[in-house]
C-alpha cells in the first residue's frame, strides 16, 4: 500500500509512503474527497514524505485536492516535502499556491486548529 | 558500453520505474542527492510527455565520462504525432492537450543541456544532459587505480 489514510479526530491524515504513479495520485484525490464527506472531516493533512519527486502533475494534483476538499468544507495542509524535493520544485518553478505547507504533522495540526477556531469565532 | 539503461514507457507505472532508474544511475555516477532529484524530476516530465502525446516510447540513460566532468544523458524517443512548433513547446504556459505546459520548460530548467527534435507525424526525441565537475582528487584516485590494474610496459 503506497498511501495510508487515517482519521484523527476532525482530521484526515493521508501519508504517502512510497512513489506513486499518476493514476494512484488521481485515486488518492477521489478517496480523500469521498472520505471528507463521509467522516465530516474539517481538515486534511497530506504527508508527502515518501515522494522523491514532485513534478508538475503531482503539484497540480495536490492543489486540486486542496481546492476540491475546500468545496467540501475542509482545509488542506501538505507536510513532509523533503529538502531536495523543495530545491527541485523551486528550480522547476513549481509552487503549491494556494495550499499551505508545514514541516511536520504537529505543525499541520496547529495550523488547522488555528483556522478552525478562527472560523468559529468569525461565525459568532 | 553496457552501461545503458533502457526503460520502455507504456503506462504510468513505467514512469515510476524511469524515475527510480535515473535516480540510481545518478547516485552511482556520484551526483548529489539534490542533483539526482533534479534529474529524476526531469525524467518524470519527459516520460509523461511520451505517454500523453505518443502513448508509448522509450527512455534511455547512460553515463558520459570525460576527464574533467562526468555526465548523465537521457534520451526520450517516441513515434507519436510530433511537435509542430518545438520552440513554443519549451515556453512556459504553452499547452497542447491536457497539460498546463509546465512539463518541458520545467525539465529544461532542471538539466544543463536540453534539446528537442521533432517532425510532425514522425515522432519526437528529447535529449537532455546533466553534468558534474570532477575534482582533482577524484581524477587522481582514478589514475592511481588504473595504474594498479594495468602497470603498463
Amino acid at each position: 500500500m503506497s498511501v495510508l489514510i487515517s482519521r484523527q479526530g476532525d482530521y484526515l491524515v493521508a501519508s504517502i509512503v512510497s512513489d506513486l504513479s499518476d493514476s494512484q495520485v488521481v485515486a488518492l484525490r477521489a478517496e480523500l474527497i469521498h472520505k471528507v464527506g463521509k467522516l465530516r472531516s474539517r481538515g486534511v493533512i497530506v504527508d508527502v514524505g515518501g515522494l522523491d519527486v514532485i513534478d508538475s502533475f503531482v503539484a497540480r494534483s495536490l492543489r486540486s485536492i486542496a481546492l476540491t476538499v475546500r468545496l467540501r468544507g475542509a482545509e488542506t495542509v501538505v507536510v513532509g516535502i523533503q529538502p531536495d524535493v523543495a530545491i527541485a520544485m523551486v528550480q522547476f518553478d513549481l509552487d503549491l499556491h494556494p495550499i499551505h505547507a508545514a514541516l511536520d504533522l504537529d505543525e499541520a495540526f496547529l495550523l488547522l486548529e488555528h483556522w478552525i477556531e478562527g472560523n468559529r469565532e468569525d461565525g459568532r | 558500453m553496457g552501461d545503458d539503461i533502457i526503460v520502455s514507457i507504456h503506462s504510468d507505472q513505467d514512469m515510476v520505474v524511469a524515475r527510480a532508474q535515473s535516480r540510481s544511475l545518478a547516485d552511482s555516477l556520484g551526483f548529489s542527492r539534490t542533483e539526482a532529484t533534479l534529474i529524476a524530476t526531469a525524467v518524470s516530465e519527459i516520460a509523461r510527455n511520451i505517454l500523453m502525446h505518443a502513448g508509448r516510447g522509450e527512455i534511455s540513460m547512460r553515463p558520459l565520462r570525460e576527464d574533467v566532468r562526468c555526465g548523465l544523458i537521457v534520451v526520450a524517443q517516441d513515434s507519436g504525432p510530433g511537435i509542430r512548433d518545438v520552440s513554443r513547446a519549451v515556453e512556459s504556459g504553452f499547452a497542447s492537450t491536457g497539460g498546463l505546459g509546465l512539463g518541458l520548460p520545467g525539465a529544461r530548467r532542471l538539466m544543463d543541456e536540453f534539446e528537442i527534435e521533432s517532425e510532425p507525424s514522425e515522432g519526437t526525441t528529447v535529449t537532455m544532459t546533466k553534468w558534474r565537475m570532477r575534482d582533482d582528487l577524484e581524477r587522481l584516485r582514478e589514475r592511481r587505480l588504473r595504474r594498479a590494474v594495468d602497470p603498463g610496459p
